[in-house]
C-alpha cells in the first residue's frame, strides 16, 4: 500500500550571503552611511566649536590664567582684561530675572494646568508660547523705548520703599542692571510657564482624587499634592530659564548700560558677558583683546553647559518619577 | 456648616485662584501688549520705501531696508542648506538606527549644542571663516545660523519619525521593502507634516537671531552681491538703528521690528495650526 | 420601582432617592433609590460599565470633578441632603479608597496626617501622632510601619500601600467609607488582609464597596445591590441576592451567565 507520501523538500537552494558591495547597492547600507555621517558631523561640529573656543582664547588664557575670572578691571587701552564685571552682571541680571519670573511663571503655570477651564487654558497657553518665539532684538527695542520710560516712572516709588538698601541706591539713568533683569524676566517667563505647565499636567489624576476625597480644596490639592509631585520638573524649567537668560545677548545689551564696573546698586549700569562680546568684538584691536573676548565666550559656554545639564537631569527625573 | 476654619480655607482657595489668574493674564497680556505696540508704532511708519530703498547715509532722513530684507533671505537660504540636511539626516539616524551608545552620545551632544548661546555660535563661525578669510561675509553669517538650526532640526525630525507607529514600518518591510526603502517611502512621508512645520519654525527662529551675525555677516549699507561680502540683515538693522541717536532711524527700527515680528509670528501660528490638525488626524 | 424595602431595623446612614446622573447628554445612572444601613457592609456588583463605580462616586460627590456632569435626586446623609452641603465637609464624613493605591509622594506619617492637617481636626503635634497611630492600627498596618513612619510611602508593597490609603482615609474619622474595587490590583494574600479589615471596620464605620468579584461580595457584604446599565436591578441582603434573587437578571449574573 502506497502510503501517502509527503515529499520532504529541502529548504530550497541556499543563497550565498550577499557581499558588502551588493548590500551597498541595495540601498540600506548607503542610507545608513549617509545618516551616520550626518550624525557624526554633529559630533565633529561641536568638538570643533569647543576646540576653536579653546585655541583662540589661548593668548588671553596664558597671560591671565585663572585670575581672569576674578579680576575686575576691564581696560582695553592698557591691555588689562578681567572677567569679573561681566560674570557679576550676568549673574545678577539673571538672578533678578528669576526672582521676578519664578513666582509669576510658576503661578501662571499652576493656573493654566490646574485651575483654569481647559479651553481658556489652551487659548492662553497658545498666546504665551508665542511669546517664546519673539526675537530677542524686539524685546530689546521695547526695552529701550517702552520699559525704561516705565521704569523711570516706577523708580521713585521703588526708591522710597527700598532705597535704604544698597541695591536701590545711586542715580538711575534708565539703562541699568535692574532694567536688564526685568527684560530678562519677561523673556524667560514663557519658558517657565510652558515647561512647568506640562509637568504639572503630567501628574497622575489619582493623586488629585486622593486629596479631593479627603476633603481638600482645589488650591490645597494643587499646592500640597500636585506641585510637590511636579517639583523636579518645575525646578528643571527654572534651570532651563536660567540657562537661557545667561546667554541672552541683544535685549540685555540694549538696556543694561554697558559699563564694565561692579556696583552694588541695581540702578547702576552694568555689563554682561554676552553683551560685551556683542559690543566690543568688532572693535577689538589686537590679538589679546580678541582673545580675551573669546575667553569670555568660553566662560559663558561652560556656564550654560553646566546649568543646562542640571536642568535636563531634573526634567528627565520628573518624567521617571512614578510610584 | 461653614465654621471659621473652612471659611478660611475657602478664602485661601479663592485668593490663590485670583493671584495665579493675574499671573497668567500678565503673561498673556504681555504678548498682546508687544503686538499692539509694535503695530501702532511700526505699521504707522511703514512705507513702501522700506521695502524698496537702500539705507541713506548717516543723518539723512528717508531710505529703507531693502538690502536687509534680501540679506536676511540669503542668510536663511544658506543656513537651511547647512542646517536642514545635517539636522534632518541626523534625526533620521537617531530615530531609525538609534539605541546604540553612539546614538546616545549624539543625542546628548545635540542637546548640548542646543544650549550654546547664540553669541558663542557667532564666535565659532568667526573663528572658522572670518579669521581665515580675513573679512566678514554672508557665508560666515549663514554658517553660524545653520549651526544653530541643527539641534532643533535633529530633535524635531526624530520626534516626528518616532511618532510614526511601528506597524507602518513593519507593514512595509513585510511586503518586501528593505529598511531604507520603508523609511523613505512610508515613514518619512507619514511624518512629513511635522517635519516640514519643524523646518518652518526653525527658520522663523533663526530669522530673528542677531547676535551670531554681529561679527560674521556684520552689516552693509549697500547691496551685497554673492556670498563673500558682508551683508545687512533685518534684526541687525533693528539693533543698530534702535541704539542710534537718530529719531528717523528709531522709526525705521519700529517698522523693521513690526515686519520681522509679523513674519515670525505668522509662521509660528501657521505651523502650530498645521501641527494641531496633524495630531488630530493621527488619532 | 426600586424602592428600598425595610430590610433591617438598623438606621439608614445614607439614603439615595431617585438618583439620576448624566455625563453631558449620556445618562449613566437612572432612578436609583437605595438605603445604606449603618455599620453594615453594602456591596455594589454588576458587569463592567453598569454604573456601580459612578454610583459610588456620587456618594462623596467625586463625580463633580468630571466636567459637564449633572446630578438629579437626593442623597441623604443622616437625613440631610449632601448635594446641598459644603463639599469638603461631605468628603470628610464620607471617605474613599480607590482602585489603585495612590499615596502621596510624602512619608508614611505625612500621608496619614494629611487629612487631619488640612481639615484642622487635629491641631497639635502629639494629637497628630496619636491620630496617625490610631488610623494605622485600624488599617492593620501599624506593626509593619511603626519604625519607618518617616520613610517614603513608595517603599511599601502594593498591599501595604493600599492599607496606607485606607489608614489615610480613616484618619479624618469618616462615618462612611467608600471602597472602589480596593483589591483589584492586589494578590490573594493582600486581598484577604483587606477583607478582614473590612469586617473589623464596620463596627465603627458604614462601608460601601464596589467589586467585580462576586465571591468577595458574598464574603464581606451584609447587603448587596446589583447594577445593570445604570439601573439598580435588585437590592437585598447578600444571602438573598446570591441564593434566591427575585429578578431574572440578578440570577443570570450571579450564576455567571454573563458578566
Amino acid at each position: 500500500m502506497a502510503a501517502s507520501s509527503t515529499t520532504v523538500t529541502s529548504a530550497g537552494p541556499v543563497r550565498p550571503a550577499r557581499s558588502y558591495w551588493e548590500r551597498l547597492r541595495g540601498g540600506d547600507e548607503i542610507a545608513y552611511l549617509i545618516t551616520f555621517i550626518a550624525a557624526a558631523a554633529i559630533l565633529l561640529i561641536t568638538a570643533l566649536l569647543v576646540y576653536e573656543l579653546y585655541i583662540n582664547s589661548s593668548v588671553a588664557r596664558s597671560k591671565f590664567g585663572w585670575d581672569f575670572l576674578v579680576t575686575s578691571t576691564w581696560d582695553p587701552v592698557n591691555d588689562q582684561f578681567g572677567a569679573l564685571p561681566f560674570i557679576y552682571g550676568t549673574l545678577v541680571s539673571s538672578a533678578l530675572a528669576l526672582l521676578i519670573g519664578i513666582p509669576l511663571g510658576v503661578g501662571a503655570a499652576i493656573f493654566l494646568a490646574e485651575l483654569a477651564p481647559p479651553r481658556v487654558s489652551d487659548a492662553l497657553t497658545f498666546l504665551i508660547e508665542l511669546l517664546a518665539a519673539v526675537p530677542s532684538v524686539i524685546y530689546g527695542l521695547l526695552g529701550i523705548f517702552v520699559l525704561i520710560p516705565i521704569l523711570r516712572q516706577v523708580e521713585p516709588a521703588l526708591r522710597s520703599v527700598l532705597g535704604w538698601t544698597p541695591f536701590f541706591s545711586g542715580p538711575f539713568y534708565g539703562v541699568s542692571l535692574f532694567s536688564a533683569g526685568v527684560v530678562l524676566a519677561v523673556m524667560i517667563i514663557p519658558f517657565i510657564i510652558s515647561i512647568s505647565r506640562e509637568v504639572i499636567l503630567a501628574v497622575p489624576g489619582d493623586q488629585r482624587e486622593a486629596a479631593l476625597a479627603l476633603g481638600a480644596t482645589r488650591w490645597e490639592t494643587t499646592w500640597d499634592v500636585v506641585v510637590p509631585y511636579a517639583k523636579k520638573g518645575i525646578m528643571g524649567s527654572i534651570f532651563l530659564a536660567l540657562a537661557r537668560s545667561l546667554g541672552e545677548t541683544m535685549a540685555v545689551t540694549m538696556v543694561i548700560g554697558n559699563d564694565p564696573k561692579i556696583k552694588a546698586s541695581l540702578f547702576a549700569p552694568g555689563y554682561s558677558i554676552a553683551a560685551v562680546i556683542a559690543n566690543e568684538f568688532t572693535e577689538a584691536t589686537g590679538q589679546l583683546y580678541t582673545s580675551a573676548l573669546i575667553e569670555l565666550g568660553l566662560v559663558l559656554f561652560a556656564l550654560t553647559i553646566v546649568i543646562n545639564g542640571v536642568a535636563r537631569l531634573l526634567v528627565m527625573g520628573a518624567d521617571k518619577y512614578k510610584a | 456648616m461653614a465654621d471659621l476654619h473652612t471659611l478660611r480655607r475657602k478664602t485661601v482657595n479663592l485668593v490663590m485662584l485670583t493671584i495665579t489668574g493675574f499671573c497668567t493674564l500678565f503673561a498673556a497680556g504681555t504678548l498682546v501688549f508687544i503686538l499692539s505696540y509694535l503695530f501702532v508704532h511700526g505699521a504707522s511708519s511703514l512705507t513702501w520705501d522700506f521695502f524698496t530703498k537702500l539705507p541713506t547715509p548717516v543723518g539723512e532722513a528717508g531710505g529703507g531696508m531693502a538690502n536687509a530684507i534680501v540679506g536676511s533671505a540669503k542668510l536663511l537660504l544658506l543656513a537651511s542648506l547647512v542646517g536642514v540636511p545635517i539636522g534632518f539626516l541626523g534625526g533620521v539616524y537617531l530615530a531609525e538606527y538609534g539605541g546604540t551608545t553612539f546614538s546616545f552620545v549624539v543625542r546628548y551632544v545635540t542637546d548640548l549644542l542646543n544650549g550654546v548661546p547664540s553669541i558663542v555660535i557667532g564666535i565659532f563661525a568667526y573663528t572658522i571663516i572670518v579669521l581665515s578669510q580675513k573679512h566678514f561675509s554672508t557665508l560666515a553669517g549663514g554658517l553660524g545660523l545653520g549651526v544653530m538650526m541643527i539641534p532643533i532640526a535633529v530633535r524635531s525630525t526624530e520626534e516626528f519619525l518616532r511618532a510614526v507607529p511601528n506597524s507602518l514600518r513593519e507593514g512595509a518591510m513585510a511586503l518586501g521593502a528593505s529598511k531604507s526603502r520603508a523609511v523613505l517611502s512610508v515613514v518619512i512621508p507619514a511624518a512629513k507634516n511635522g517635519i516640514m512645520t519643524g523646518v518652518m519654525l526653525n527658520l522663523a527662529r533663526v530669522a530673528g537671531e542677531t547676535a551670531p551675525l554681529l561679527f560674521t555677516s556684520f552689516g552693509n549699507r549697500y547691496w551685497s552681491p554673492g556670498w563673500e561680502q558682508p551683508t545687512s540683515a533685518l534684526p541687525v538693522m533693528i539693533f543698530t538703528y534702535a541704539i542710534s541717536p537718530y529719531e528717523d532711524w528709531h522709526k525705521q527700527a519700529w517698522s523693521a521690528g513690526f515686519v520681522l515680528l509679523t513674519l515670525v509670528l505668522t509662521v509660528n501660528i501657521i505651523a502650530r495650526a498645521v501641527l494641531a490638525r496633524t495630531k488630530h488626524v493621527a488619532r | 420601582m426600586n424602592a428600598a424595602k425595610p430590610l433591617s431595623n438598623k438606621a439608614c446612614k445614607l439614603s439615595v432617592a431617585d438618583l439620576n446622573f448624566y455625563y453631558g447628554t449620556f445618562q449613566a445612572l437612572s432612578h436609583i433609590s437605595m438605603g445604606i444601613f449603618e455599620n453594615q457592609v453594602t456591596a455594589c456588583i454588576g458587569p463592567s460599565g453598569c454604573g456601580k463605580s459612578t454610583f459610588l462616586r456620587t456618594l462623596n460627590r467625586m463625580n463633580e470633578t468630571v466636567r459637564n456632569s449633572r446630578v438629579e435626586g437626593q442623597i441623604l446623609l443622616d437625613d440631610v441632603n449632601i448635594l446641598e452641603q459644603e463639599v469638603a465637609y461631605v468628603r470628610r464624613r464620607v471617605g474613599m479608597v480607590f482602585q489603585r493605591s495612590n499615596p502621596f509622594p510624602k512619608s508614611i506619617f505625612d500621608n496619614v496626617a494629611y487629612g487631619p492637617r488640612i481639615n484642622g481636626t487635629v491641631s497639635n503635634r502629639s494629637g497628630l501622632r496619636e491620630k496617625v497611630e490610631q488610623s494605622l492600627r485600624r488599617a492593620a498596618l501599624w506593626d509593619e510601619v511603626k519604625d519607618k513612619l518617616n520613610q517614603s510611602a513608595y517603599g511599601l508593597s502594593g498591599g501595604q500601600q493600599q492599607r496606607l490609603c485606607i489608614a489615610r482615609a480613616l484618619a479624618v474619622d469618616p462615618e462612611v467609607l467608600l471602597l472602589d474595587e480596593p483589591c483589584s490590583a492586589l494578590d490573594p494574600i493582600a486581598t484577604a488582609k483587606i477583607e478582614d479589615l473590612i469586617f473589623q471596620l464596620k463596627s465603627s464605620c458604614t462601608i460601601v464597596i464596589v467589586t467585580h468579584n462576586m465571591q468577595q461580595a458574598a464574603r464581606v457584604a451584609d447587603y448587596t445591590g446589583f447594577f445593570l446599565l445604570g439601573r439598580l436591578i435588585e437590592f437585598d441582603s447578600t444571602t438573598v441576592i446570591f441564593k434566591n434573587p427575585a429578578k431574572q437578571e440578578t440570577e443570570d449574573y450571579v450564576t455567571g451567565r454573563f458578566g
